[in-house]
Formats: C-alpha cells, sequence, structure tokens
C-alpha cells in the first residue's frame, strides 16, 4: 500500500511537472523548435535581454502588483477595522457579501464589468478615462480587496477588546491606539494580504486583458500576445525565468519560515531550561 | 458601552466608496448593457436570443463538471497520500505542489500544447520509437486535459489542509474497531474533510467553466465554451448587449451554484481560500 | 513590523508617481497598432526598424519643429485581425497614431470616421509608390491611406503529410478534404473565412445575396469537422512544426515559413482567392498626427522600406524595393519562387474584399456566430449533461434525506 500511494504520488506530479520541464529544457535549446535539439545554449536568453517590450512588461507589472496590492492593503486594513466595529448586522452582512463578489464571479465576468465601467467613462469629456496603467490600478486594487480583508479581519476578531478599551483608558487617542495597540496585533494579517495580492495581481491576465492598452502591458499580456503570434523561443527563455524566479522566491520563503519556528523552538527550549 | 469613535466609523468608508464605484456600478453596467438593445432601447431580445447558446451553455457545464470529476478523482488520494506522510517531508510536497499554481496558467497551458500538439515534443518522441503518432489538439479531450492539468492544484491543497488537520488516531481507531481501508475512506476521512472538498470543486469548477485561454490554444477555436463567446463579442464582434447578457446569466448561475455549495460545507464555514 | 508598514506606505505614495512620470515629460510616444509579424523588429540580425525611427527623429532638424526636440518612443502593439482593430477604434478607450488595415476595413474606417483625412503633399516619399496603387477603389481620391504592403492569400500545404495528387489540382478542395482531418487550419475571422467559402463555391465574395452566404456557412460548417482549428497568426507554429498539414494564409507568410520548414509548398486556388492591400491610416484619436505623418514617411524610406519588405516577405507597392536588386537576391535566396509567387500572380483569378453594406455585414456577422457555437454532437451532448444533472440532483436528495433522518433521529 505505502509502495503504491508512494508511486501514485511520483506519477501525478511527473504529469504535472513534465511540461514545465519541457519547457526550461528547451529554451536552451539554440534551433528553436521542439523537433530537433541542436545545442546546448543561451542564445534565446541573450535575444530576450534584447527585446526591451518585455523588459518593460516585466517593470510594469512589478509597479501595477506593489502599487495595487498596497493601496488595496491600506484601504482594506481600514475596511476591515470599521467592518468589525459594525453593530448593524444588516449593514455588515451587506458590505461583506458585495465585497466578497469579485472573489466569488469568475475573472472574465469582472473584466468584463470593469470595461463596460471604462468605455462608459470614456465617454465623459472631463474624465478624460483612456485604457492604461489608471484603469489597470484600479481593476487589481478592486480584486484584492477581499483578500486583503479577508485575511485581516479574523485578526481583528482574535482581538481583545479590553485591549483597546485599556489603551483608551490610559489616555490614548483613537488614532494612538490604532496605530500602538491593534495595528501591531493585526499585522500578520495585514502581510499576509499584502502578499496575497502582490501575487494575484502578478498573476492576473483576464481582467487585465480587458482593461489594458498598449501603453502599459503586463508581463501576463506579453505572454497572451506572443502566444497569439508567431512564438519565438526567447519567450520560452521568459518562462523559464519566471519558474526559476519562482522556485528560488518559494524555496527562500520556506527556508525562512522553518527557520524562524526553528529559533522559536530554540527559545522556547531555552527558557524551559533557564527554568 | 463604548461609543463609537470617529476612526471606527471612517475606517471603512473609503472601502464602501471604492466598492460602490469599482464593484457595485460596473455591475449595473453588465445588468444595464444585458437589457438593452446597440441603440440603448430597453429590451429583452439579448436574453430571449441567449437560448442560441444553450450549446455552449451546456457545453461548457458539461466540460467543467468532467474536469472537477476528474480533478477530484485524481486529487483526492493524492490529497490523501500527502497527509500520511512524515511532516518534514510533507512540507517539501506541499511546496512542489504549490509551485505551478505560482506560475502563470497562460505559461503551463502553453507548455501543455508544445508537449501535446501534433507536430510537438511527445509525437516527435513517438515518431522517433516508430510508434503511431496521436492527434490530441483540436479535440474535446484536450480542452478538459488542459482544464485538469492547470487546476489539479487548486483541489489537492484545500483538501490537504483539511485531512492534515485531522486526527490520525481517528483512522486508527476506525480500522481497531474493524472498518477496512474502503470503508475507512468513506464513514471516516470523506466525511471529516467534506469542507475541503466543497472549496476544491468551487475552486475547479468556476475558472474551468469561465476559461477561454485553455480552450483557444487546447481546442484551436473549435469548442467554444462560455468564456470565449463573452471574449469574442467583447473583442471582436464588438457586440456588448448579447457579451453582457451572456455575462450576466453565467454570473448568476455560479453564485447560486456557489451558494448552494457553501450551504453543503455550513458546518465548517467552508475555507475558500488556501 | 514598523518597517514593513514604513515601506508599504512608501510604496502607495512613490510608485503612481513612478509610473506616471516615464509617461509625461520630455518624450512624445507614437502609438503603431499593426498586424502581428508585420514589421522588421529587429529579431534575427534585421534592422529594427521603430527603434530607428526613434534615432531618427532625435537626428533630424525637421522633426525636432513638429516634436519640440522632445525625444520620440514608439509604442508598437499589434493585432491579428481586422476585425480586432475595428473594436479597438471603435470602444475609443484607447488612442493610436498610425494603424495599417487592410482596403476594406479602410473604407469602412473612413466612412464611420474613425481615421482622418490625411494630406499625401506632407509625405515627400509618397512619389516611391507606384501610381496603380493610388486612388484605389477602397480610397479612391488618396485622402486616407498611404499602402504599406499587398498581397495574396493561397493554400500552405505540407509535402510529407500530403499526397502530392491531392494538391494537383490546385483547388480549395484540399481545405475540405476528409482525408486529412484534424490537420487543416482556416482563418480565425468572418471576412476571410467566408472568403475561402465563397472562392470555392464559385461566388463572390462581396455579394449581397443571402442565400449565397447562407450556402457559404454551410460549406463552412461542413469543413467545421475536418478542420483543427480557426487560427490566425498561430499558423506560423503549426506549419512550421509540422503540427498541421493544410492551411489557408497570406503568401508572404507562406515565405517566412517556408525559411523554417522547407517541406512546405504553396499554390493560388484555380477557382480564384483574395489580393488584398494593407495601407497605413491615422486614427481621428491620434494626439500626434503630424508625427504620425513623418513615420509613415519614413516607412517608404528605402533602406526601411527594403528591410521591411525582406522580413515579413509581402509584396512591396514601392518602386525603390522592387526595382532593387539586393531586395530580388534576397528573395530568391528565401524561395527560388519568391518573386513569381509574390508579384506574378495571375490577376484574372484575384478578387479585392469590398466593404459590405451594413445588413450584409451583420448577416456575415451572424452566420459566423452561429458556426462558431455549432456543436457537433448535439444531442449526445445534451443527453450526457441530462444524465449529468439527474445524478447530481439525486446525490443532492439522498443527503439532505439522510439529514433530516438523523436529525430526527436525536
Amino acid at each position: 500500500m505505502k509502495v503504491l500511494s508512494k508511486i501514485y504520488m511520483v506519477l501525478i506530479f511527473a504529469l504535472l511537472y513534465a511540461p514545465i520541464i519541457v519547457l526550461v529544457l528547451f529554451s536552451f535549446n539554440r534551433a528553436g523548435t521542439f523537433n530537433n535539439y541542436s545545442e546546448f545554449s543561451f542564445y534565446w536568453y541573450k535575444e530576450l535581454f534584447r527585446d526591451s517590450t518585455a523588459l518593460d512588461a516585466l517593470k510594469n507589472s512589478l509597479i501595477l502588483a506593489l502599487s495595487s496590492a498596497a493601496i488595496a492593503t491600506v484601504i482594506g486594513t481600514l475596511a476591515a477595522y470599521g467592518i468589525n466595529g459594525m453593530r448593524n448586522k444588516y449593514v455588515k452582512t451587506v458590505i461583506n457579501s458585495i465585497t466578497n463578489i469579485p472573489m466569488m464571479n469568475p475573472d472574465i465576468v469582472t473584466g468584463v464589468s470593469m470595461m463596460l465601467l471604462f468605455a462608459a467613462a470614456s465617454a465623459i469629456p472631463f474624465l478624460n478615462v483612456e485604457m492604461g496603467f489608471g484603469t489597470m490600478l484600479i481593476a487589481h486594487t478592486t480584486f484584492n480587496l477581499p483578500y486583503v480583508i479577508l485575511s485581516v479581519l479574523p485578526k481583528f476578531k482574535q482581538m481583545d477588546k479590553h485591549l483597546s478599551e485599556a489603551a483608551l483608558d490610559l489616555g490614548c487617542t483613537p488614532a494612538q491606539t490604532f496605530l500602538r495597540v491593534e495595528l501591531p496585533f493585526i499585522m500578520p494579517g495585514v502581510v499576509s494580504g499584502f502578499m496575497l495580492g502582490f501575487t494575484l495581481s502578478l498573476d492576473d491576465f483576464v481582467i487585465s486583458h480587458f482593461v489594458s492598452s498598449s501603453d502599459f502591458k503586463t508581463l501576463p499580456l506579453y505572454v497572451y500576445n506572443q502566444t497569439a503570434h508567431d512564438v519565438k523561443f526567447s519567450m520560452y527563455a521568459l518562462c523559464a525565468l519566471m519558474v526559476f524566479a519562482i522556485l528560488v522566491l518559494m524555496i527562500l520563503v520556506n527556508f525562512a519560515g522553518a527557520d524562524r519556528s526553528n529559533n522559536k523552538k530554540k527559545k522556547k527550549t531555552r527558557a524551559v531550561s533557564k527554568i | 458601552m463604548k461609543r463609537k469613535t470617529f476612526l471606527e466609523r471612517a475606517a471603512a468608508v473609503p472601502h464602501i466608496v471604492w466598492m460602490i464605484l469599482f464593484i457595485v456600478a460596473p455591475l449595473l453596467f453588465v445588468i444595464y448593457f444585458a437589457f438593452t438593445d446597440a441603440s440603448g432601447k430597453f429590451s429583452f431580445s439579448n436574453i430571449v436570443n441567449l437560448s442560441n447558446y444553450g450549446n455552449i451553455f451546456l457545453m461548457s457545464v458539461l466540460f467543467a463538471f468532467l474536469a472537477t470529476v476528474i480533478c477530484l478523482l485524481l486529487g483526492y488520494p493524492l490529497a490523501f497520500f500527502m497527509s500520511r506522510l512524515k511532516p518534514s517531508t510533507q512540507r517539501a510536497v506541499v511546496l512542489l505542489l504549490m509551485l505551478p499554481m505560482w506560475i502563470s496558467l497562460l505559461i503551463r497551458t502553453y507548455s501543455l500544447l508544445a508537449l501535446l500538439d501534433n507536430g510537438g515534443l511527445l509525437n516527435s518522441l513517438l515518431q522517433a520509437l516508430n510508434l503511431p503518432t496521436v492527434k490530441i489538439v483540436g479535440t474535446p479531450g484536450a480542452v478538459i486535459l488542459g482544464m485538469v492539468y492547470d487546476f489539479l492544484p487548486y483541489m489537492v491543497l484545500p483538501i490537504y489542509t483539511t485531512l492534515s488537520k485531522l486526527d490520525i488516531r481517528l483512522f486508527e481507531a476506525a480500522e481497531d474497531l474493524g472498518c477496512n481501508g474502503v470503508k475507512t475512506l468513506f464513514k471516516v476521512a470523506l466525511p471529516l474533510s467534506k469542507s475541503g472538498i466543497i472549496s476544491g470543486i468551487t475552486m475547479v469548477f468556476v475558472p474551468s467553466i469561465s476559461t477561454f485561454y485553455i480552450s483557444q490554444k487546447l481546442g484551436g477555436g473549435r469548442f467554444d465554451l462560455i468564456g470565449d463567446t463573452i471574449e469574442r463579442q467583447f473583442l471582436m464582434n464588438n457586440n456588448k448587449n448579447v457579451g453582457a447578457a451572456i455575462s450576466l446569466v453565467m454570473m448568476i448561475l455560479i453564485l447560486i451554484s456557489v451558494a448552494v455549495m457553501n450551504k453543503f460545507g455550513d458546518d465548517d464555514g467552508g475555507e475558500l481560500i488556501v | 513590523m514598523k518597517k514593513i508598514l514604513a515601506l508599504i506606505l512608501l510604496a502607495v505614495i512613490v510608485l503612481p508617481v513612478l509610473a506616471s512620470c516615464g509617461a509625461a515629460g520630455d518624450t512624445i510616444t507614437l502609438y503603431v497598432y499593426n498586424w502581428g509579424e508585420y514589421i522588421s523588429d529587429g529579431s534575427e540580425e534585421s534592422l529594427d526598424v521603430n527603434a530607428e525611427f526613434e534615432k531618427y527623429c532625435s537626428e533630424s532638424e525637421e522633426i525636432h519643429k513638429i516634436t519640440g526636440g522632445k525625444k520620440v518612443k514608439v509604442n508598437y502593439s499589434t493585432y491579428s485581425s481586422n476585425e480586432d482593430l475595428y473594436a479597438k477604434l471603435e470602444s475609443n478607450t484607447v488612442s493610436y497614431d498610425v494603424v495599417i488595415p487592410s482596403d476594406y476595413m479602410i473604407a469602412r474606417l473612413a466612412k464611420e470616421g474613425l481615421i482622418q483625412k490625411i494630406d499625401v503633399s506632407k509625405i515627400e516619399n509618397y512619389g516611391n509608390i507606384y501610381d496603380n496603387f493610388k486612388n484605389l477603389f477602397y480610397d479612391e481620391n488618396n485622402e486616407y491611406s498611404v499602402p504599406y504592403t499587398y498581397g495574396t492569400v493561397g493554400v500552405i500545404y505540407d509535402t510529407s503529410k500530403v499526397d502530392a495528387e491531392d494538391a494537383a489540382d490546385h483547388s480549395w478542395a484540399l481545405m475540405w478534404n476528409e482525408k486529412y482531418a484534424g490537420d487543416i487550419l482556416q482563418f480565425n475571422n468572418p471576412r476571410d473565412a467566408f472568403g475561402v467559402a465563397h472562392f470555392y463555391q464559385g461566388t463572390n465574395p462581396n455579394t449581397t445575396d443571402a442565400d449565397e452566404w447562407i450556402k457559404a456557412q454551410k460549406l463552412l460548417k461542413d469543413q467545421k469537422a475536418v478542420v483543427q482549428g480557426y487560427v490566425m497568426d498561430e499558423v506560423f507554429n503549426k506549419m512550421e512544426s509540422g503540427s498541421a498539414a493544410v492551411a489557408v494564409y497570406y503568401a508572404g507568410d507562406f515565405l517566412t515559413m517556408y525559411e523554417d520548414n522547407e517541406n512546405l509548398d504553396f499554390y493560388y486556388p484555380k477557382e480564384g482567392t483574395n489580393v488584398f492591400v494593407d495601407a497605413m491610416c491615422v486614427p481621428t484619436s491620434s494626439k500626434n498626427p503630424d508625427l504620425a505623418l513623418e513615420y509613415i514617411n519614413f516607412m517608404l524610406s528605402e533602406e526601411i522600406a527594403i528591410a521591411n519588405a525582406e522580413a515579413i516577405c509581402y509584396a512591396s507597392p514601392n518602386k525603390l524595393v522592387v526595382e532593387n536588386e539586393d531586395y530580388k537576391e534576397c528573395m530568391a535566396e528565401i524561395h527560388e519562387n519568391a518573386m513569381d509567387i509574390l508579384y506574378g500572380y495571375d490577376e484574372e483569378k484575384m478578387e479585392y474584399f469590398h466593404d459590405l453594406p451594413d445588413d450584409t455585414r451583420a448577416l456575415m456577422n451572424n452566420l459566423w456566430e452561429e458556426l462558431k457555437i455549432d456543436g457537433e454532437k448535439n444531442t449526445a451532448i445534451i443527453i450526457i449533461c441530462c444524465v449529468m444533472f439527474a445524478v447530481f440532483a439525486a446525490i443532492i436528495v439522498f443527503m439532505v434525506i439522510r439529514k433530516k433522518k438523523k436529525t430526527l433521529s436525536y
């Protein structure tokens, strides 16, 4: 049974990884086809770095992901604070369910609805709406918001109410209470909300597809555009680089996490041994 | 009773404004376009004409359903086996599972195409071995395969999360009390991981039913799904009204089914996000 | 923790400012929207035309007069069909300075006011264009467009997969041949795909007779069972890698594919086919129409026009290109018959697409939509779906009943 289960797992993972491994391997193929492997070379990587469109797209993706995640984190954290303090249950449910719409809705519907909104707004002369960074930022912030709220709200719920009341009694202003007492407590939720938003935004293609223009192309849009035309192998090089970057990032995050929990354990054992 | 501070009152305001402007208003536009014709007059014709697209809806539901079932059948054992590994191995395997989720769906789908295409690597290999080649791309099977391949991790991860939280002694107890392996699975493991299964199903079904990239690339544009049809209405045919009507119907269908699903997993609250 | 917060706040404030900085300031961006694979883009040691234009702008005194000495940046993006371009221009949420639609689309865009009149006398190199490409049907007074390339549609097939006798009679029938089911690629846009069907059945692609369109749709529906897919520029990879056996596409692109796969061959169907002119236009929404004219002028200059013609392999309406010996040599290197394929076709059999009247166009779009959503195994799917839902409903009912029983027994 144990052997069988191992074989099953290996098999599924092999299937899951086969295309990705093929892609990485053939990105080093000088011939630029899947039909024959002429020689191992970094030619397509050099081609990639000569392609300013791809580099621009990378820059744009990072700018967009960082700024949309940041705005969503600020608005979302405040919103979670406000929602947590609401006493009217009815209002709370309505706000919560509307907030969750972009999360439940298929991306394509969110994208299409945003596109309709911006198209309508562009008809208003003084607004001067044009697809580009602005529309992308709005769209990405909107679908990041529910994820931020969802990771921050539970932290507020876990928090002891008496803590902030005590701070107020001891003479803190409400703003001080928020910054000094409540914010540190909810920080892990805020950080994970930010990270979640960042990765979602970095990865998003469908919504961007409907609200973008040539002015501001992100990496997924670049990849889409490449696959709609004659695909040069420099795109495979780009994909391989992305896979590597994600691999390194995940290993780092994992090791950092493991380290921290190890440290905690060590501290605990030290504390115990002192006693 | 503590008085509400100004901060507390004002904190949610930016979000509410944002919500009205960028969640509610766009949806109202979808509804508006769905119920008007090209000249802006109120009409039901878009909705009525949707019966032309019945075939597309059925096919999309069928494809997404099959993909979800296959994902569940493949994914549940995987999640189960994963949850029984040593903790240190578990972490590595989870990492291995999450890596594909972080790689863009476009890249994964396209690399699958490069592998399976008639002149792709798989067929080159078969040819080199003097075996008959296979034509996969452009068939319904390719589209479903693409969905399964792309969304399998989304099924495994939530199930694994619930299973790994279960106490292993539960299974031991069941076996001690005379359950065989199959019975343990159906009587103990499955009911206890219901919430994971349900969030897995939603996380596979919703993107499968609305995809357009997978069907475009792997189906060669021969098997239009709802996603393709919507995309074509907006970006090629310039027919916003029909596009909005299809989007509206799809949205309602999905929101209802998600709500029903969540009702099933009500005891545990359902973990929609991992 | 505080540091992270500070970083987030900083990001909120700084990033949008940074992003907007890049856009405005001391550069002018010229938005060019062109077909995919339709310019010499610097790949494989070719000339990067857009980069050359940027360089030219920074050196030329004349252009400094227009730009006020600012730097010019070309924002180049691509579309894959005339219909995509039309949808983008019509949506009015993006602005471009130069677009390159085909003949019938130019007529439509001009009629609907989406492209603006241009003064060809301002374009010095306009004289390089052959006279028979001026005052054509789509732009009778030369008010809107400047020809970029022209070309023809034909059948591309893989000689290693298609038997010689099947292709020998040079007919569109190869596109319907069941022997190659699952290996045939059709256009993914209504105008071109219906064009193929019209030529095959011997009707005029510009007909306004509804019956002929419906007959053409019937043909395309029959064909749907044997095609592998509906594609545009994806055809390059498909044919180059041997993933399909037969495709219909543009003659110039055949030469590009032939460079990578020598098994390919090409013919003009005997039933007739489409000839088209793609011409540069300036959309009404352009913010830099003067600079757009300079770009068009630049594209007509000898070195640039030759670089483009050699890179994309389409026929050129430019004297300086066609009469250039190096160009002829270069084309002969790509394919021994290249010049003959591009320039030596039988004009009798060629037909231009014209802008269709609104009702015919609507009919065509509807028929295309029907074709795209037409499922092959209608009844089978419905039956499977019904069974599926029945099972699903049964499970739900079963679960509900069990739940009730349980609560009752407590």
